[in-house]
């Protein structure tokens, strides 16, 4: 087994002034390389506060990270950093650039790399998110939708080891999310990009490799989409879980098992 | 109170030109009491529209008819503020406004700018928080300490304090878990049914609309392609694609369904118990 890509031990954390109660008490996971773990759960019930604490926008106040092995400490936080991105709900004031390019390029200029290149990984990251056309637009003009896009644009041309979305597709219409997951998906097999996605999407929940279900701080749920739907009867689920759940209500045959939407035409029409 | 476009168009200054038209020659009547989705692809002037509804934006032609009230270049101050009295529009992420120290002084501030009294305002703000579902103890928290769908709760509360005939709601669900965007669309389906009062709601969510909405209003690249049932909107899948919409899970499983059995299912399935009762109706389950 290869060392996890991040490894989360009894990680723990309060915000000031809300007295005894833990937005995040003693969360333990780890999560491979390569590996869409998506992250679901009710609004206040920490997610975002373990996002922060991967990336370093919170200090965690007991507990440990590890980042492909290394510990997250003050001293390998900016090396760490440099493989981890972050998109959030709201992609408004993010931005700095006047046309979309010098957006996507915004956090390249850190990183000492020639300008000819720089200009190959700006257009690459905005093909990635379907921008192309719109390199020259001026960013504050843009729908929510496509300014979400050019944010994302912004993080995957660093090429991180490390993609957290922190319900970074809300703001799409369906179909650019679709056909953003999709492009994700591809990256994430070409390149073992590992991603943790926290979501109040089924759909996408359903599709991701493993899901985690946080509620009060606590990790109460981890397995599979199988293993998720089938046991928390009181989450949202997708549609041919919905279905399967009101046919056993209504006491019709069901199946007895959460079944992918292929599996529940076939076992309803065979 | 009923709604009545005609011929309405609007654009957007950009430093000194005029950009394209957003809104392209609009004739739209909205029934007092009705509930009514407006769908349409990102940037087809979905947001403009509600603007135009609740006389943010003026049409640069034609006119806007609010009840009593006319809407048209040019209007006065007196007019526009009688129309968002009587319209109200939530945003987008509403609670990205909510900046008073108290729940109540939000809600309060509505009603004071419309010329309550401050006593008049703090009894519509006990009764509107309940409204939306909080008990009065929210009455006296930080919004800042809220979740997000309570604060979402409290900004939409902000503008039933105004007590609007009608409500426009822009997206009003983005962001929240699916519980708490139930319980939204749950209040807004209550206050159609009891209290008569008229519902727009743009959405990209499909299964909403064929849960909670009547009518439906197709906007695309400014034009208004579509304005019927529901039901009927997502009979011809054909015809979403063009437009660029999906369908609610329901319709899309039983279309799936019946390409796989070369069998048609009775009806146009909207929901997943609507999907339910007709596999009864055709004895699968
Ligand atoms: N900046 C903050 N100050 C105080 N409390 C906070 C802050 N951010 C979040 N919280 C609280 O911490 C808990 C967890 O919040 P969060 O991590 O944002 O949840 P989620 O992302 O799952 O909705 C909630 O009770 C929330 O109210
Ligand atoms: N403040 C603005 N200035 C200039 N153009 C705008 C502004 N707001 C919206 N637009 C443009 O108007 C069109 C319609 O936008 P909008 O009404 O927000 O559409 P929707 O809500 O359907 O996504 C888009 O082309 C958008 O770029
Ligand atoms: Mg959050
Ligand atoms: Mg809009």
């Amino acid at each position: 087994m290869s060392e996890p890509m991040i490894e989360v031990r009894n990680l723990s954390y309060t915000y000031r002034g809300r007295g005894e109660k833990s937005a995040l008490s003693s969360v333990t996971f780890s999560v491979s390389r390569g590996e869409w773990l998506a992250v679901i759960g009710r609004n206040g019930a920490g997610k975002s506060t373990l996002a922060g604490l991967l990336v370093g926008l919170l200090k965690p106040q007991s507990g440990s990270i590890r980042i492909n092995g290394q510990m997250l400490d003050e001293t390998s936080e900016w090396a760490l950093r440099r493989h981890m991105g972050i998109v959030f709900q709201n992609p408004d004031n993010q931005f700095i650039g006047t046309t979309v390019e010098d957006d996507v390029a915004f956090g390249l200029e850190n990183e000492n790399m020639p300008v000819a290149q720089m200009k190959v990984r700006v257009a690459e990251a905005l093909k990635l998110v379907g921008l192309s056309g719109l390199r020259q637009a001026d960013p504050s003009r843009l729908s929510g939708g496509q300014k979400q896009r050019v944010a994302i644009a912004g993080i995957l041309a660093l090429r991180p080891d490390i993609l957290i979305l922190d319900e970074a597709f809300v703001m799409l219409d369906p179909k650019s999310r679709r056909d953003l997951l999709s492009t994700l998906r591809r990256l994430a097999e070409a390149t073992h990009l590992t991603i943790l996605s926290i979501t109040h999407d089924m759909d996408e929940a359903a599709a991701s490799n493993r899901i985690l279900v946080m509620q009060d701080g606590k990790i109460v749920n981890d397995g599979t989409p199988g293993q998720i739907f089938s046991t928390e009867k009181d989450l949202g689920a997708p549609f041919s879980e919905r279905l399967r759940r009101i046919l056993l209500a209504k006491g019709r045959r069901a199946p007895d098992q959460y079944m992918t939407e292929e599996e529940m035409v076939d076992w309803l029409w065979k | 109170m009923e709604i009545k476009l005609s011929g309405v168009t609007a654009d957007y200054q950009i430093g000194p030109i005029r950009s394209p038209l957003v809104l392209d020659h609009i004739n739209l009547t909205v029934a007092s009491g009705s509930f009514t989705a407006v769908v349409g692809p990102t940037g087809a002037g979905k947001s403009s529209l509600m603007k135009v509804l609740n006389g943010l934006i003026l049409p640069e032609e034609g006119q806007a008819v609010i009840g009593q009230l006319v809407v048209r270049k040019g209007a006065d101050k007196k007019t526009l503020k009688a129309v968002r009295k009587r319209v109200g529009l939530v945003f987008q992420f509403p609670e990205s406004q909510i900046f008073a120290e108290t729940v109540e002084k939000d809600i309060c501030f509505g009603p004071l700018n419309f010329g309550a009294t401050a006593e008049e305002a703090c009894t519509i703000a006990a009764d509107v928080i309940g409204q939306v579902g909080l008990d009065r103890t929210f009455l006296s928290k930080s919004p800042f300490s809220l979740s997000g769908g309570q604060k979402r709760r409290v900004a939409i509360a902000g503008i039933l304090a105004c007590r609007p005939d009608i409500l426009l709601l822009d997206e009003p669900c983005a962001g929240l878990d699916p519980d708490g965007q139930s319980e939204i669309l749950n209040l807004l389906t209550r206050w159609n049914r009891d209290y008569g009062m008229t519902i727009v709601l743009v959405t990209h969510d499909m299964d909403r609309v064929a849960r909670y909405a009547q009518q439906a209003v197709v906007l695309v690249k400014g034009k208004i392609v579509f304005h019927d049932s529901v039901r009927r909107l997502f009979t011809d899948p054909a015809r979403l694609k063009d437009w660029d919409l999906d369908l609610p899970e329901a319709r899309r499983f039983q279309l799936k369904l019946e390409k796989h059995s070369g069998v048609a299912l009775p009806g146009v399935c909207l929901t997943e118990e609507e999907l339910a009762e007709a596999l009864i109706k055709v004895g699968r389950v």
